[in-house]
């Protein structure tokens, strides 16, 4: 509990007490793994995210580079943005992530998360900018890689697609890493 | 091959089941910065848990949906160089942002400000991966194509074969976690 005391972000208040209305991990993947089965069998459209984030990602460049611009760009033009499923379905994620959040009353303000406290400090800037950053790597890399963790990590998953897997297996050890990398020098004082 | 519904209504079906992915995500925690992150540190381990069992949820129905003839697979091309690197990325901003593309929209609805901050970083990776989108197909794109492969005719071992290999590390795994290995992971359910 030595982290709630020095947890800085709004959720500090939370953290003492069980989350609400959380559901049992396994039955909410096996749900994903229905909703996969409509995905595929009613739409047509495996579950996806980053596709239709960095087709949104176009609009964003129009006021710096012009409608023309935007247009001639090789990967917008392959993947622009309209409203379609894909946009849809991230609204519908945010949505339903909303509805969730205001009905189980866990909905809050949070900046600097507890678990990023007890490492990196109380500083709304830092952990800002190092969602940043972080954002517009994972990002990048879900374009070079061809999806994210739901169209690669699950979609293509469990379509047993080489491509997915060597995805999953790829993240997960560099996020390991990564994580190794960042936390260890207070990985004692950063356990509850 | 035919779909229950039009191209249009799957258009809007994808609200609703963007609502039920959105409500998944958020109830069973993994749209908490923390809970993302410690699964890197190998202290929690929803994210595994939620992502192992939707892929053989919906591996199995998607299968046999396929079998039935009333589904078909959307295999991501396997362009070795692309993927591994950018999976590699993908690791490394996941950590940093504590969310990936799908999990930072849900987080951004729960009143997360650094999953919002991270998302204008995810857009800005999309600009960066459209901008450099010529170059990175001629170099890095064309690099270890190996196309819409799949595991079981790389391997020779059937679907179902994969999935009773998939069901089995899952078993023994989550067995661990459950029992031995799971008593700070369990708690950390309920403690962050």
């Amino acid at each position: 509990m030595k982290e709630t005391n020095r947890a800085a972000g709004s959720r500090a208040g939370a953290a003492a007490a069980a989350p609400h209305g959380r559901w049992n991990a396994y039955w909410v993947g096996a749900g994903i793994g229905v909703l996969s089965w409509v995905a595929f069998a009613v739409v047509n459209q495996p579950l996806g995210i980053s596709t239709a984030l960095s087709a949104a990602s176009g609009v964003c460049a129009l006021p710096v580079m012009g409608v023309e611009g935007v247009a001639q760009n090789a990967y917008w033009a392959k993947t622009p943005f309209k409203w379609d499923g894909g946009m849809l379905f991230l609204v519908g994620t945010f949505l339903g992530s909303f509805l969730s959040a205001w009905t189980s009353r866990t909905w809050r303000w949070e900046i600097v998360p507890s678990t990023w406290a007890g490492r990196f400090g109380s500083s709304g800037g830092k952990r800002l900018a190092a969602a940043f950053i972080g954002g517009a790597i994972i990002m990048y890399g879900a374009r070079l890689a061809g999806g994210c963790t739901s169209g690669h990590g699950i979609s293509g998953s469990l379509q047993l697609a080489l491509s997915s897997w060597t995805f999953f297996l790829t993240m997960f050890g560099s996020g390991v890493v990564t994580a190794w990398l960042l936390f260890r020098r207070h990985s004692r004082s950063g356990r509850q | 091959m035919d779909f229950p519904v039009s191209a249009e209504l799957a258009r809007w079906l994808a609200i609703p089941m963007g609502l039920v992915f959105g409500l998944l995500l958020h109830r069973g925690g993994v749209a908490d910065y923390n809970v993302i992150v410690n699964q890197f540190r190998l202290r929690d381990f929803t994210v595994l848990k939620v992502m192992f069992t939707a892929i053989l949820v919906g591996g199995v129905g998607v299968l046999l949906l396929r079998m039935s003839g009333h589904a078909e697979y959307h295999i991501k091309p396997a362009n070795m160089l692309g993927v591994v690197l950018g999976a590699g990325l993908f690791g490394i901003g996941m950590v940093l942002y504590g969310y990936c593309p799908g999990t930072g929209v849900a987080a951004m609805a729960t009143g997360s400000l650094h999953a919002l901050v991270g998302f204008l970083g995810m857009l800005a990776g999309g600009v960066a991966y459209a901008l450099s989108f010529p170059w990175v197909e001629s170099h890095i794109q064309s690099v270890g194509k190996l196309g819409k492969v799949r595991l079981p005719e790389l391997t020779g071992v059937p679907d179902w074969g994969w999935f009773v290999i998939l069901a089995g590390i899952a078993a023994v795994v989550f067995w661990f976690i459950e029992t031995r290995g799971g008593r700070s992971a369990a708690g950390q359910e309920h403690s962050q």
